[in-house]
């Protein structure tokens, strides 16, 4: 690592103070930016730690049924506290990475770095979550702007994400060999006014949703609706661990497990 | 628990706990990076992040003013100063030598693969050293780089090595003499069984990554050096009589407490090399704590061989003969012990369990810009076996016979047994071992396991195969004229205390063995006492005796046997004091359960009252034998040791995403007499283990330009504990090894050995089973892989 300087703040007023500092970076749980620092891929003035702030942590139901998790939980946290209300996210946040990194990692910083192989997106897309920020409310759509790349400005801080709970959801994922991060996930969401779709792991472009399979499971909301989809290779990641086209294949595959999960 | 683990409560045989574990499992081990010396400094080192180029420009004077720094080594520094040796000289099938290229501490003029160390930077702190590193200047015209071996070798490829006539380091057939009679029988056969396979390349990984810490005493001018090594001895020979300059005496090499080793720690580095001499130069001690990202691109990489073999069959399906051409990967220098990899250690197991009258064997070994490669846990057998036990199978479903009956009609039944590749087995069952086999895997069970999976939507495979292996790495007389530059004997010094206690300095390196258990059981069953009054030493070239260390299973065969003729001595020597204690003749004194009587009278002494005579010796034989109690044996085995057994895995695979989950598996293995079966059952599950990993997840891949992609854990899979099953493993099927005391025959690389071939048997098994036309699929059998061969 560089030398940094480290500032722990206690409320969002003084976390968006520090992060105005020349150079500052937000921390979560830092199971990407330590790292990334230790390679000395990155070299801030000042660290803010997003962990102390009391009012960023958590898990509520909102009066409309929805849940909304504050943007420092950590991914043990969602898994046990939001098991009874959305069990499908929760399920999701017992599946990320080992015991060490789901008591670190939080899903503001998830959702922040936009990992195109990260679980979390795919939970917000396909439940059109609401991104929550110290200045503005972002819907999910708007949100995922590309792989590492969202729509949140220099020292924005996600506050808290709101979920709203679908009928019947399921995530499966297809664990790439070494990493472990999601070679495919699929998030399949079911709502009274339709079927959301989200992919993460397989696009250059980060999470998207599978539209046609939408469509087919709004009409027939059973595995055999995905027979004969499928999602075009280009614009796949191709890498050592998979073509592009199997990539394409695990979309389909994973998506009729999620919905045979989910139904 | 395995039935041979038995009611023994100590001495050989017993499955005593490892004591060593207590220090492992509570934080106190003492590692090689827990070792600091007073007012030491640190290394970095500055590595090139290009495969192939020239060092066009090298300014280091800015970062040598950077705080902190003490000095900033180049190749420079080191003209004058030997290379890195290479302890094995092949010899080709023109009888002429090896190419064998110089291999620099620190770069002179070139690089030659990512990693490559460039610049050394010696500061008070490792981050003032990383921060200097990064303020050289360093520019580098980039070359075309050779990453593939078969472009390596045309004509007009770039060359590794600018003053070699090609990148072909050797050309070596075996028996050479037996090729024209080879290609006859292949003339000849019924049936030819052909089959072109990778041996994928592998990055060891042991859990503690490589560490040195160089240190020098003005006063007296010795050097000493820590290192994580599997054979300090050998390191201090090479450092001291080819690089440095530095004689045995006034240089001592200390392996500590070392975590895992799996050969990579077999080899003499440029790191440990430049922490000596730098503690000297700058008289300081220097240490060096590898990254894991370094250790991807700096330790000795294994396997990596590219052939095609064939089998021939004649009409009553007996093999005939064996071809095999074989391309291995020597990477960019030539590691300590390379060149020996894919010939004495390759070659002279193709016959295998099998009884195939004709061999021939060829290998080309050819440099590539990749960091060099060299022994890794097996070493040349896991590639002699994969690819046999490979061909094999394939040549069943050919010819449509059953995979097992058609291994058992070739066996070999007698025994010694000479090959017709040079090696004569001492012993060995085969059939009992794939009997053994059958039962403990239950292969009567397995078409209703395979019902059940189909109902599942899973496809079930079973496969099985044979490894022979040759242990206990060997005679001296014999490796010299193959070409090793060394010796292979082991030693030990017993030394017994006034009060009875013993500690064996032995030449033998334990790196997770559990030496510390196993060889005071030996000496407990020989003398009769308590396994808690013997304490292992080593890893100290101050202490033990000159030893060439452990690897290739060979820690019991040869230094246990060196122990047990120490031992010998100590007993013939404490029974002349004890016959003197008891006025009887040395020829009635028996020793038993630690105590010396007078055969045929109850008279008695104890060993401790022997023991104590030895070293206050008021009523001693003096005019006869000293004083003291302390023997030392040097062993130098007659014959390698030929551990074997058949292992069978099964399988299933999603035919939706082509991933493959190891449903069983089990290994019968005959490795001769057992001193600890706990540790033995530890050692082959372990194996088994690191070749799963092999065959389904492990994979060091690199670009076409030499960059390497699978750089870090989040590309290199490695094996984790839900990737392998439980295992039944059973070695109850002895045949002991006739020459050596113990009559034991090695067994830390049978599971790495014998798995590979087994999973990959199963795999295609699998998808045969499903009317796929799958006969090969190379390792790793990644889901990716898998699936794709499922599309054809």
């Amino acid at each position: 690592m560089y030398e940094f300087e480290f500032a722990r703040p206690t409320s969002v007023a003084e976390a968006v103070q520090a992060l105005g500092a020349e150079e500052a970076q937000a921390l979560g749980g830092g199971q990407t930016l330590i790292p990334t620092l230790k390679q000395r891929l990155a070299m801030p003035s000042v660290l803010v730690s997003l962990t102390g702030i009391a009012e960023m942590t958590g898990i509520t139901t909102t009066g409309d049924g929805a849940v909304e998790i504050g943007g420092a939980t950590c991914h043990a946290d969602v898994a046990k506290g939001a098991a009874a209300a959305y069990p499908a996210l929760a399920a999701l946040a017992g599946q990320i990475g080992d015991p060490a990194v789901r008591n670190r990692g939080t899903i503001g910083g998830s959702l922040a770095n936009n990992d195109p192989a990260a679980c979390y997106p795919a939970a917000a897309l396909a439940s059109g979550a609401t991104i929550v920020t110290n200045v503005r409310e972002i819907a999910a759509d708007d949100y995922f702007q590309g792989m590492f790349t969202t729509a949140l400005d220099e020292g924005e801080i996600i506050t808290s994400v709101r979920f709203p709970v679908p009928q019947a959801a399921n995530y499966q994922k297809f664990l790439q060999p070494a990493s472990r991060f999601a070679m495919v996930g699929v998030f399949v969401a079911k709502f009274a006014e339709g079927v959301r779709v989200a992919v993460t792991g397989a696009s250059e472009e980060g999470v998207f949703r599978w539209s046609e399979a939408e469509a087919a499971l709004a009409s027939s909301f059973s595995p055999d609706a995905i027979d004969g989809l499928t999602v075009a290779p280009d614009g796949m990641i191709g890498d050592i661990h998979g073509t592009r086209a199997y990539r394409a294949h695990l979309v389909g595959v994973m998506t009729k497990r999620a919905v045979a999960a989910a139904a | 628990m395995p039935k041979d683990i038995d009611a023994k409560e100590s001495g050989i045989g017993a499955a005593t706990k490892r004591r060593e574990d207590i220090r492992f499992l509570s934080g106190t081990g003492n590692y090689t990076d827990d070792i600091n010396v007073n007012g030491q400094a640190y290394v970095h080192f500055l590595r090139s992040d290009v495969a192939h180029g020239r060092i066009s420009s090298l300014e280091t004077t800015a970062a040598a003013a950077m705080p902190g720094v003490l000095r900033i080594f180049t190749g420079a520094d080191f003209e004058g100063v030997g290379g890195l040796p290479c302890g094995w000289q092949v010899t080709d099938r023109f009888g002429e030598v090896m190419q064998e290229p110089a291999h620099p501490v620190l770069a002179q003029g070139k690089v030659r693969h990512v990693g490559d160390p460039i610049a050394a930077v010696v500061a008070e702190t490792p981050e003032q050293a990383r921060d200097a590193a990064e303020a050289i200047e360093l520019e580098i015209e980039e070359l075309p780089a050779v990453i593939d071996m078969k472009a390596a070798l045309q004509d007009g490829a770039p060359k590794v090595h600018d003053d070699l006539t090609s990148n072909l380091c050797y050309d070596w057939g075996f028996v050479e003499e037996n090729k024209d009679a080879v290609n006859k029988a292949f003339d000849a056969a019924a049936h030819v069984t052909t089959l072109e396979l990778v041996n994928n390349r592998l990055i060891a990984n042991p859990m503690e990554p490589r560490v040195a810490v160089g240190d020098f005493n003005r006063a007296t001018g010795d050097s000493t050096l820590y290192t994580t090594s599997q054979n300090p001895h050998v390191i201090r020979l090479l450092m001291g009589a080819f690089v440095l300059g530095i004689p045995e005496h006034k240089l001592r090499v200390v392996a500590p407490d070392v975590g895992g080793g799996f050969g990579s720690k077999i080899f003499h580095y440029a790191e440990e090399a430049f922490c000596t001499f730098a503690a000297k130069a700058l008289n300081r001690a220097v240490k060096w704590t590898s990254s894991r990202s370094e250790a991807f691109m700096s330790d000795a990489h294994g396997r990596d061989h590219v052939t095609k073999i064939e089998l021939a069959l004649d009409a009553d399906n007996n093999f005939t003969a064996l071809r095999t051409d074989t391309l291995a990967n020597m990477g960019a220098y030539l590691s300590t012990f390379a060149p020996s990899v894919p010939t004495w250690l390759h070659g002279t197991l193709m016959a295998g369990n099998y009884k195939t009258p004709l061999i021939y064997v060829n290998v080309k070994a050819v440099f590539t810009n990749t960091v060099p490669v060299d022994a890794y846990r097996g070493a040349g057998r896991p590639e002699a076996t994969y690819q046999l036990e490979r061909v094999i199978d394939k040549a069943a479903r050919e010819l449509g016979v059953d995979p097992i009956a058609l291994r058992r009609q070739n066996f070999i039944t007698e025994f010694p047994y000479a090959t017709p590749v040079a090696v004569e087995y001492d012993t060995g069952d085969y059939v009992a071992t794939m009997d053994k086999l059958e039962e403990i895997a239950d292969l009567a069970g397995f078409a209703a396991r395979r019902a059940e999976s189909e109902k599942a939507g899973k496809l079930r495979g079973l496969g099985v195969n044979c490894y022979i292996e040759a242990c206990g790495i060997a005679p001296s007389n014999l490796v010299g004229q193959l070409g090793a530059r060394a010796g292979l004997y082991e030693s030990a010094t017993v030394r017994v205390n006034a009060t009875g206690g013993i500690v064996v300095m032995t030449g033998s390196h334990s790196h997770g063995q559990g030496h510390e258990t196993s060889f005071p059981q030996v000496i407990s069953s020989m003398i009769g006492i308590p396994e808690d009054m013997v304490e292992i030493e080593h890893g100290d070239t101050n202490n033990a005796p000159m030893g060439m260390g452990t690897y290739g299973s060979r820690s019991l065969a040869v230094g246990g046997s060196a122990m047990v003729r120490a031992t010998e001595k100590i007993i013939a020597k404490a029974k002349k004091i004890a016959a003197h204690l008891m006025e009887a003749a040395d020829a009635d004194i028996e020793l038993k359960d630690g105590k010396f009587s007078v055969a045929g009278t109850d008279k008695s002494v104890a060993w401790g009252d022997v023991t104590l005579a030895a070293y206050v010796p008021h009523n001693y034989p003096l005019e006869e034998i000293e004083p003291g109690l302390e023997e030392t044996a040097f062993y130098d085995p007659a014959n390698f040791t030929y551990p074997s057994g058949a292992y069978a895995c099964e399988v299933e695979v999603d035919p939706d995403t082509g991933k493959v989950t190891i449903e069983r598996f089990a290994a019968a293995d005959d490795f001769g007499n057992i001193v600890n079966p706990m540790i033995v059952d530890g050692q082959v599950h372990g194996g088994i283990g690191q070749g799963i990993g092999q065959a389904l997840l492990e994979g060091c891949v690199y670009d076409e330009n030499g960059q390497l992609l699978s750089a870090s854990f989040m590309d290199y899979a490695m094996p984790r504990a839900d990737d392998v099953p439980f295992y039944q493993v059973d070695h109850s099927c002895q045949t002991p090894c006739t020459h050596n005391p113990l009559g034991v025959k090695g067994c830390g690389e049978a599971g790495a050995i014998g798995s590979p071939p087994a999973v990959v048997n199963a795999v295609v098994d699998a998808l045969q089973s499903a009317g796929k036309p799958v006969t090969h699929i190379d390792m790793p059998l990644s889901p990716a892989r898998v699936w794709a061969a499922m599309q054809g």
